[in-house]
C-alpha cells in the first residue's frame, strides 16, 4: 500500500482550498476556483458544503422528533383468534428474548435503538467539535464520521421485518399481522439521520486540525 | 500558490480532508491513500470493468427474476399463504400508511435497479472500445450518490429476522426469489470490492464532452 504524492512537503499539508482550488466530492479532481461544476463529472463543486452544520441540525432534528413516536406507537399489531396484542419496537425485541432468540433480539435492539440514539449523539458532538473549532482528536472524530455514513442505513431493518411479516402472515382468523404506525416514524427519522450524516462535510472536521498551529501529520501508513 | 503548478497537470483532492495531490498513473492492483487522512484516493484493480459490469448484469437478472418467482410461503393450520417481493414492499399499501409502501418499494427494487442499470450503461460502452454513451457522467454520478439509499442486503437481514420471529408459529418454505436476493447481497459486496471509480472518471474524462450538467 503507498501513498499518494502530497504537493506539498510532508508534514505541512497543502489543502485544496489553501492553493485556491475546489474539491470534487464526486470523482475527485481538484479544479481552479472559481469555478462551481466539476469539469469531469458535472457535480456542484464546494470548496465546503455551504451551511453544512445548520443542514446537519436540520435534519438531525426532524429526525429525533420522529424517533419518539417510532418508539412510543406500536409497530406491529398481532391478531391471533381475534385478539391483537400491539408491539412497540423495544416490545418485539422482549418478545424476542422470552422466546429465547438472544442472537435475533440484539440484531434488532441495535439497529433500531443502540445505532440511531449512538447516531443522534455522534452527530451532535461532531458538530459541536467543528463549531468549537476544538483541537480533539482529527482521526478520532473521522472514524466516528465513517462509522455513522456507513452504519445508518443497516437501522432499516425493523421496517422491513415489519413488511415482511405483514405480506406474509394473514391466515384469515388464525392470524394477521398489521403494521403499527410507528413503522413510517421509524423509517422516516432513519431516513432523515442518513440526510443528515450526508450533509456532515468531513473537511470542516480537518479544518480544525489545520487552524491548531503544528498539529502533527499522521501517516496512517508509518 | 496556484500559479507554481503546470498548466496541464491533473490534481485532486482528497474528499475527506481537502489535501491536494497531483493524479498519477497507477500500477495494477494498486491503491494511493491520502496520507494525511487514509482515504483511498487513487486505485487501478485489474479487471475492475469486466467484473462490475459483470455484477450488475447478474443484479439486474437477480432483481427481475425476484419479482417473478414466489419468496416465501408460509403454511399454518394447513392454510397456506404466498408472499413475492412485490408482495413484501406494497405491504403497507392496503394500511393506514400506505405511504411507507412507495419509499419500501424504492429501497428494495427500484433504486437497486436504477443503479445497476446505470452502472451497466456507463461500462458497457467503455468495455466495448466505444466512446462513453450519451449522459454516461450523469448516469455514473447517480449511480454514486444512490448506493446508501439501495438497501438490498438490509433487507435480507430483515428477511432473516423475519423468519425467526414466525418460525414458532408457522413453517416457512424458501421459494427461489428469497435465494436470488440472497445472491443479490453477494453481488452487492462484490460490485462495491470491484468498482474503480476514480480510474472510471479518469477515463470517462479522456473523451470530449460539454461540462455542462
Amino acid at each position: 500500500m503507498a501513498d499518494a504524492r502530497p504537493l506539498a512537503p510532508h508534514p505541512r499539508a497543502l489543502t485544496a482550498r489553501a492553493a485556491g482550488y475546489v474539491g470534487c466530492r464526486t470523482c475527485g479532481k481538484a479544479t481552479a476556483l472559481p469555478a462551481t461544476i466539476c469539469p469531469r463529472c458535472g457535480s456542484a463543486l464546494h470548496s465546503r458544503f455551504p451551511l453544512s452544520l445548520q443542514r446537519v441540525l436540520a435534519w438531525l432534528l426532524v429526525g429525533l422528533m420522529a424517533y419518539v413516536p417510532a418508539n412510543v406507537l406500536p409497530m406491529l399489531v398481532t391478531t391471533t383468534l381475534g385478539r391483537a396484542t400491539p408491539n412497540t419496537i423495544v416490545g418485539g425485541v422482549i418478545e424476542l428474548v422470552r422466546y429465547g432468540e438472544w442472537e435475533i433480539a440484539l440484531i434488532v435492539f441495535a439497529a433500531s435503538v443502540i445505532i440511531p440514539v449512538s447516531k443522534f449523539f455522534v452527530i451532535f458532538y461532531l458538530v459541536w467539535s467543528i463549531r468549537r473549532r476544538a483541537r480533539l482528536d482529527v482521526h478520532a472524530r473521522i472514524v466516528l464520521y465513517d462509522i455513522v455514513e456507513f452504519i445508518g442505513r443497516w437501522s432499516m431493518v425493523d421496517v422491513f421485518v415489519v413488511a415482511i411479516l405483514t405480506a406474509l402472515v394473514h391466515i384469515g382468523f388464525i392470524a394477521a399481522i398489521n403494521p403499527g404506525p410507528a413503522a413510517i416514524f421509524f423509517a422516516t427519522s432513519v431516513a432523515f439521520t442518513m440526510l443528515s450524516a450526508q450533509a456532515l462535510d468531513p473537511r470542516l472536521i480537518w479544518d480544525g486540525a489545520d487552524h491548531g498551529a503544528d498539529t502533527p501529520v499522521a501517516n496512517p501508513n508509518g | 500558490m496556484a500559479a507554481d503548478r503546470a498548466p496541464g497537470e491533473a490534481l485532486l483532492a482528497c474528499p475527506t480532508c481537502d489535501v491536494l495531490y497531483a493524479e498519477i498513473p497507477v500500477p495494477e492492483g494498486g491503491r494511493l491513500r491520502c496520507r494525511r487522512c487514509g482515504t483511498v484516493l487513487m486505485t487501478n484493480r485489474a479487471g475492475a470493468i469486466d467484473r462490475t459490469l459483470a455484477a450488475s448484469f447478474a443484479s439486474l437478472i437477480l432483481l427481475v427474476a425476484a419479482l417473478f418467482f414466489p419468496f416465501l410461503e408460509l403454511s399454518i393450520a394447513g392454510v397456506t399463504r404466498k408472499a413475492s417481493l412485490l408482495d413484501a414492499a406494497l405491504a403497507f399499501a392496503d394500511t393506514l400508511i400506505a405511504p411507507l409502501s412507495i419509499a419500501t418499494t424504492l429501497l428494495i427494487i427500484v433504486l437497486p435497479m436504477i443503479r445497476a442499470l446505470a452502472v451497466a450503461y456507463t461500462l458497457l460502452p467503455l468495455r466495448l472500445g466505444r466512446p462513453p454513451a450519451e449522459g454516461a457522467r450523469r448516469a455514473f454520478r447517480l449511480a454514486a450518490r444512490l448506493r446508501p439509499w439501495a438497501m438490498a442486503e438490509v433487507f435480507i437481514i430483515g428477511v432473516i429476522v423475519a423468519l425467526v420471529k414466525i418460525a414458532g408459529l408457522a413453517s416457512v418454505t424458501l421459494g427461489p426469489a428469497f435465494w436470488a436476493m440472497t445472491a443479490l447481497v453477494l453481488l452487492v459486496v462484490i460490485e462495491a470490492v470491484s468498482l474503480d471509480e476514480w480510474s472510471i472518471w479518469q477515463t470517462l474524462d479522456r473523451w470530449p464532452h460539454t461540462p455542462a450538467r
